[in-house]
C-alpha cells in the first residue's frame, strides 16, 4: 500500500504541474471569446418572406449584382479573370452560386444594404481614408427596400444547394479561398493549383497568382496567413468564433467578417481539419488497438512479476 | 592464444568466443539490486525505454525530415504528417516523448534526492546523471529547432542571444554559434547535426558511464540501509531468496520493472493518441518568420523553472542566477553535509528543504510560463529568491543534522 501512496503523491505533483502550465497559462495568456452560434445578433432580424422570381429579376437586373459577380449556375461566368478583378476590386468578388446556402440569410441581407457595416470593416473605410469599399450599397429598387433585399436573398437561397448538400471545399473556396492559399491541399487564391506538363503554363499561372497576391496585398495591408496548419496552430474553438468575429480576436484586423452561417462555419473548419490533420480518424483507431495491446501485455508483465517475486517474498 | 575445442552447441560456440555466460552472469544473473524498493526504482528502465523509444522513432522520422530553410517545415507537416504512412504516429511518439521523457527525468531526480542516493560512493552515480540530464535537454533544444516552425526560430534567437552574456556582449560568439547574425540555413544544420549526431553519441557515452557507476555503491534502497552484498548474494545462492535482502537483476528486478514500464506505456500511449497537445505547441505550427515575434514566447515546461530564474532579474543578475541554477544541482553531494543517507523523512529539516524545493520548482515553472506581469512577476521573482536561498542554507541545515 506504500506504493499506492508514493504513487499517489507523484500523480498529484503531475497533475498540479500540468494544470498550471497548460489549461491555466493559457487561459491567461489568451482571451477566451464565447461563441454566439453564429446569430449576428448585431444585425437586424430578417422580417420579410422572399419571393426567388422577384429576387431573381432583382439580382439580373436593378439590384446590379452581376455588374460584378459571376452566378455560373444561373449562367453568368466571370466576366474577367481573378487578376483583372482583383486589380480593379482588391479582391476577386465571389461567384454567387452557392452563397445562398453557405452564408447566413440575415447577414446576406444586412451585406447587401451596407457592406462595410455587415462585414464590420468601417475602420478601414471611414471618410478620413477617402476609401469606400468596392462593394457598392443597394439602395432600394423604388419599392420596399426591406422587401426587395428579402426578394434577392429568397433567390439566392433557391439556386444554391442545400446547406447539408454543401461540401467543405465547396465552402472554404468561397468565404476563405480569395485571400487565403493553402498550399497543403493546392488551393491558391485564383483556384486549384493544376498539375502542369510544360514549364512555361506553370510559369504563367504562377506569374497570375503573383499579381493577384499583390494586388490582395494592396488591398488588405498584408498577404493573408497560408491556412494550411491553421487547424493545429489555432485550435477548432479559435478558429470557428475568429470566423464568427475576427475583430473579438484580432481587433482591427483587416479581415471581414464573412458571415458564414453556423453550418457554412462547420464545413469551413471540417476542410482546415483535413488540410492540416487528415489523419484523425487513423489516430483513434490504431491508438484504440495499441491501447488493447497494452492492456494484454501488462497483464502478461503483471503476471510474471508475480511467478518471479513468490519465491522472494 | 586461448585455446579452442570443437564446439558441442551453437552455444558453446559463442561462449568460447564471447564469454556469453560469463557476461550474463555479471550483468544479469548476479548483479545484485536491494530487494527493498518501490516502484521509483523503476525510473530507470522507464527512461531506457523511453530513450529507445526515441531513438527508433528519430530514426523513422530521420529517413524524411529535410534541414533545409525552406523545405524542413513542409517536410514535418506535409511529407511526414501527411503524405508517409504511419509518419504522424512517428512524429507524435517522439514528440510526446520528448517532452514525457523529462518528466521522468525530474521524478528519478527527486527520487535520488529524497532518499539520499548521491551519498557514501555515489556520487559519481548523481553526476553522470546530471551530465545526462544536461546532454538531454541540449537534445531536446536542438530538436526543438528542427521544424522550423515560429517556436523553433524565436526559442534559437532567445537561448543563442544568453551566449553574448550580458553586459560583456560577447556578440562575436553569439554569431559563432549560429553561424550568421540570426538563425538560418547555418543554424538548422548544425542544430541538425548535433540532434541526430554528437548529443546522442554523448548520452549513449554518458548512459554508459551512469550504469558503470551504479556497480561498485550498488543501488540504494528505500530505508538507506547499508548491508554487506556478498553475503546477502550467498544467501540467495545457496537458495535462501527469501530472507536475502538482495534479489537478481534478470529476471527478478526485470519482471518488477517490466510490469512499471507496461503500465508506464499504458500511460504514454494515451498521451501519444489523444493528448498530445500539450508536447506540440500550437505556436510552432506557424512556419519560422523572421518578421514577426510571436506574444509570448515560452520554452517547454521542462525548461520553464530555470528560464523562471533568469527572467524576473536585470539582465547580468539574472544570468548570473541562471549560471547558478544550472550548476548547482551537480553540487548536490557537497553542499549536503550530513553523514545520513537515509531517506528524507528520517532526516529532520531537511525533509522540509526536500518539500520547499519540489513546490517552489513547481511555482517556478507555472510562472515561467505565464505572462511576466503584475502578481505573476512577484511570484516568480519570490520563488528565485527561495530557490537561491535554499541552496544557500543546504550545508546549514545538513550540517546540524543529528547522525541516525
Amino acid at each position: 500500500m506504500k506504493e499506492f501512496k508514493i504513487l499517489a503523491v507523484v500523480v498529484f505533483f503531475t497533475l498540479v504541474t500540468y494544470y498550471l502550465v497548460e489549461p491555466f497559462a493559457h487561459s491567461q495568456m489568451h482571451a477566451h471569446v464565447e461563441s454566439e452560434g453564429f446569430s449576428y445578433d448585431d444585425l437586424p432580424a430578417l422580417e420579410k418572406k422572399g419571393d426567388a422570381a422577384k429576387g431573381q429579376e432583382l439580382v439580373m437586373g436593378a439590384g446590379g449584382c452581376i455588374g460584378c459577380h459571376s452566378i455560373e449556375k444561373a449562367g453568368f461566368p466571370a466576366a474577367m479573370t481573378p487578376v483583372d478583378n482583383s486589380a480593379a476590386y482588391g479582391v476577386n468578388p465571389p461567384d454567387l452560386s452557392d452563397a445562398g446556402g453557405i452564408y447566413s440569410p440575415k447577414f446576406l441581407a444586412a451585406l447587401i444594404k451596407n457592406p462595410a457595416h455587415a462585414l464590420k470593416v468601417e475602420h478601414k473605410f471611414t471618410p478620413e481614408s477617402g476609401k469606400m469599399h468596392p462593394m457598392v450599397a443597394f439602395y432600394g429598387a423604388g419599392g420596399d427596400i426591406d422587401q426587395e433585399v428579402a426578394d434577392m436573398v429568397a433567390y439566392l437561397q433557391s439556386i444554391a444547394p442545400k446547406p447539408d448538400q454543401i461540401t467543405p471545399a465547396q465552402a472554404f473556396e468561397t468565404a476563405c479561398g480569395r485571400c487565403h492559399a493553402v498550399k497543403y491541399e493546392d488551393w491558391t487564391q485564383i483556384g486549384e493549383m493544376p498539375k502542369f506538363k510544360k514549364k512555361r503554363d506553370e510559369l504563367v499561372f504562377l506569374t497570375q497568382l503573383e499579381d493577384y497576391k499583390a494586388n490582395l496585398m494592396n488591398y488588405m495591408g498584408k498577404l493573408p496567413p497560408d491556412l494550411s496548419m491553421y487547424i493545429r496552430s489555432r485550435g477548432e474553438h479559435y478558429l470557428s468564433t475568429f470566423i464568427e468575429n475576427p475583430q473579438n480576436l484580432l481587433h482591427g484586423t483587416a479581415m471581414p467578417r464573412v458571415g458564414v452561417s453556423a453550418e457554412g462555419a462547420e464545413k469551413v473548419i471540417e476542410y482546415l481539419e483535413d488540410a492540416g490533420d487528415p489523419k484523425r480518424a487513423e489516430r483513434d483507431s490504431v491508438g484504440v488497438k495499441v491501447m488493447i495491446f497494452l492492456l494484454v501485455f501488462a497483464a502478461a508483465a503483471y503476471l510474471w512479476k508475480k511467478e518471479i517475486w513468490k519465491d522472494l517474498h | 592464444m586461448a585455446h579452442f575445442t570443437k564446439a558441442t552447441s551453437v552455444h558453446d560456440w559463442l561462449d568460447q568466443r564471447l564469454a556469453v555466460d560469463t557476461l550474463q552472469r555479471v550483468l544479469s544473473k548476479e548483479y545484485w539490486i536491494p530487494k527493498n524498493i518501490n516502484f521509483l526504482w523503476a525510473m530507470g528502465m522507464v527512461l531506457a525505454f523511453t530513450f529507445g523509444i526515441l531513438l527508433v522513432s528519430g530514426i523513422f522520422l530521420l529517413m524524411y525530415y529535410q534541414p533545409n530553410v525552406d523545405l524542413a517545415f513542409d517536410s514535418v507537416n506535409y511529407t511526414i504528417m501527411r503524405e508517409v504512412d504511419f509518419g504522424w504516429l512517428w512524429r507524435h511518439v517522439h514528440a510526446v516523448a520528448a517532452s514525457v521523457v523529462f518528466l521522468i527525468i525530474y521524478i528519478h531526480m527527486l527520487t535520488g534526492i529524497y532518499y539520499g542516493s548521491y551519498k557514501k560512493g555515489r556520487e559519481i552515480i548523481w553526476i553522470s546523471g546530471m551530465l545526462l540530464f544536461v546532454a538531454f535537454s541540449a537534445e531536446a533544444f536542438s530538436g526543438y529547432m528542427l521544424p522550423w516552425g515560429q517556436m523553433s526560430y524565436w526559442a534559437g534567437m532567445v537561448i543563442t542571444n544568453l551566449f553574448s552574456l550580458g553586459s560583456l556582449e560577447f556578440n562575436g560568439l553569439v554569431e559563432w554559434i549560429r553561424g550568421d547574425y540570426v538563425p538560418g540555413q547555418a543554424f538548422l544544420d548544425r542544430f541538425f547535426m548535433l540532434h541526430v549526431l554528437l548529443i546522442p553519441l554523448a548520452i549513449l557515452g554518458l548512459i554508459g558511464l551512469h550504469f558503470g557507476a551504479l556497480r561498485i555503491p550498488h543501488v540504494n534502497n528505500q530505508d538507506g540501509e547499508e548491508f554487506d552484498f556478498e553475503e546477502e548474494a550467498a544467501k540467495y545462492k545457496a537458495g535462501d531468496k527469501k530472507s536475502s535482502k538482495v534479489i537478481a537483476f534478470a529476471n527478478d528486478f526485470l519482471a518488477k520493472d517490466m510490469f512499471v514500464v507496461s503500465i508506464y506505456l499504458i500511460f504514454f500511449f494515451y498521451l501519444v493518441f489523444w493528448h498530445f497537445g500539450f508536447a506540440m505547441d500550437p505556436i510552432n505550427f506557424d512556419p519560422a518568420d523572421g518578421l514577426k515575434t510571436p506574444p509570448h514566447i515560452y520554452p517547454e515546461w521542462y525548461f520553464l523553472w530555470s528560464y523562471e530564474i533568469l527572467r524576473p532579474f536585470p539582465k547580468d543578475p539574472g544570468l548570473i542566477a541562471f549560471g547558478f541554477a544550472q550548476v548547482i544541482f551537480f553540487l548536490l553531494p557537497f553542499l549536503d553535509r550530513s553523514p545520513n543517507a537515509v531517506p528524507a523523512s528520517r532526516r529532520g529539516l531537511f525533509f522540509f528543504w526536500f518539500w520547499a524545493m519540489v513546490i517552489d520548482l513547481i511555482v517556478l515553472t507555472a510562472m515561467g510560463k505565464l505572462p511576466p506581469q503584475g502578481i505573476y512577476s512577484t511570484i516568480g521573482l519570490y520563488a528565485a529568491w527561495v530557490f537561491i536561498g535554499l541552496w544557500v542554507a543546504l550545508p546549514f541545515i545538513t550540517k546540524m543534522e543529528k547522525r541516525v
